[in-house]
């Protein structure tokens, strides 16, 4: 039996989610200041060719669901100075995320 | 400064005397340095060229492209948003498919296009490179791929926005995007006051590189000259 092309979308939009807080070497494209923190997913952007892969002239298969997940500022930069309705969007693939507490 | 006339005094390394005309210091004919990557860039499509894989037209071609894409095409889709209500609704709902209308090749990426109200002002940034827009903004600006910027807008974007000179009052909520994978983001700027009636072409004059990243608003008409 071949592997599916493609992981199926675990989470949809409104959904709260965590970062995995880990640090694998390689071409990781999960920004180091937003490991560990909750967000809630904004929406699902599609699936992509894994990029930890991609980078070392693999196929990038199964392609992963993107989603972009929105953080509250205050809650990512303990000091922060903005509005409490600020919020940080980012890109980021499902296999570094993990339901997060509602 | 200075004279034209002024002897110079510099050394000459191989300590001959002879009588020429002054001239100013000469800088070196390379103005960068070649490093390992530009010597691989070079060996790689010298052998591809070599080997009949692509031509050089085929590369000064691509060079060409890239180059011409500009904020102009932003601008374009900014101004006809701002014009055609159920334009801006499919560009928000599709970008990719919106922007082909207007004849832009979005190219790989999926465009999505973040619009400004009177709640919510949005900033694009690449923490982790440069990625940005190129399909509808053409080459990103030097200060976009420093690591001052990269670093300090999603730390402190209220901070850097005022150093643009954008104040954004604290009743607007400062959404930052972090263009980590394979979306790309084009701010979409409120239409300023005062340009009832302006042509889809005068506002698209309005509509500069800046406001589409986020760290400026659209020009208002009368500081445009």
């Amino acid at each position: 039996m071949s592997a599916p092309d493609a992981v199926a979308p675990q989470f949809q939009a409104g959904d709260a989610v965590r970062v995995r807080f880990a640090d694998p070497p390689g071409h990781i494209r999960t920004p180091w200041y937003i490991r560990g923190q909750a967000g809630v997913i904004e929406r699902l952007c599609g699936t992509y060719g894994n990029p930890e892969e991609l980078a070392f002239n693999r196929p990038g298969t199964p392609r992963q669901p993107l989603y972009r997940v929105r953080f509250r500022q205050s809650q990512v930069w303990p000091d922060y100075r903005g509005a409490a309705t600020d919020t940080v969007d980012i890109e980021i693939f499902q296999h570094w995320l993990e339901p997060g507490d509602t | 400064m200075t004279a034209p006339d002024e002897p110079h005094d510099h050394d000459h390394e191989d300590g001959h005397e002879h009588a020429h005309a002054p001239h100013p210091p000469a800088r070196p004919d390379t103005d960068d340095e070649l490093t390992y990557y530009k010597a691989m860039e070079i060996a790689v499509r010298e052998f591809l060229i070599e080997k009949g894989v692509i031509s050089a037209d085929d590369v000064r071609r691509a060079i060409e492209a890239m180059d011409a894409r500009s904020p102009a095409q932003g601008a374009r889709i900014v101004a006809r948003a701002w014009t055609d209500p159920a334009y801006k609704a499919r560009l928000l709902a599709d970008p990719n498919a919106a922007i082909r209308e207007l004849g832009i090749e979005p190219g790989v990426y999926k465009l999505v296009v973040l619009e400004n109200t009177l709640r919510v002002h949005n900033l694009v940034v690449c923490t982790l490179c440069s990625c940005y827009p190129r399909a509808v903004l053409g080459l990103p600006p030097d200060w976009y791929k420093s690591r001052a910027y990269r670093s300090r807008a999603v730390r402190e974007p209220r901070a850097v926005l005022r150093e643009f000179g954008t104040e954004i009052p604290h009743h607007v909520a400062v959404h930052v995007h972090d263009s980590t994978a394979d979306m790309r983001y084009l701010v979409l700027p409120e239409r300023p006051a005062g340009t009832d009636g302006m042509s889809e072409s005068a506002l698209a004059d309005l509509v500069t590189r800046d406001s589409m990243i986020g760290v400026a608003q659209a020009r208002s008409p009368a500081k445009s000259n």
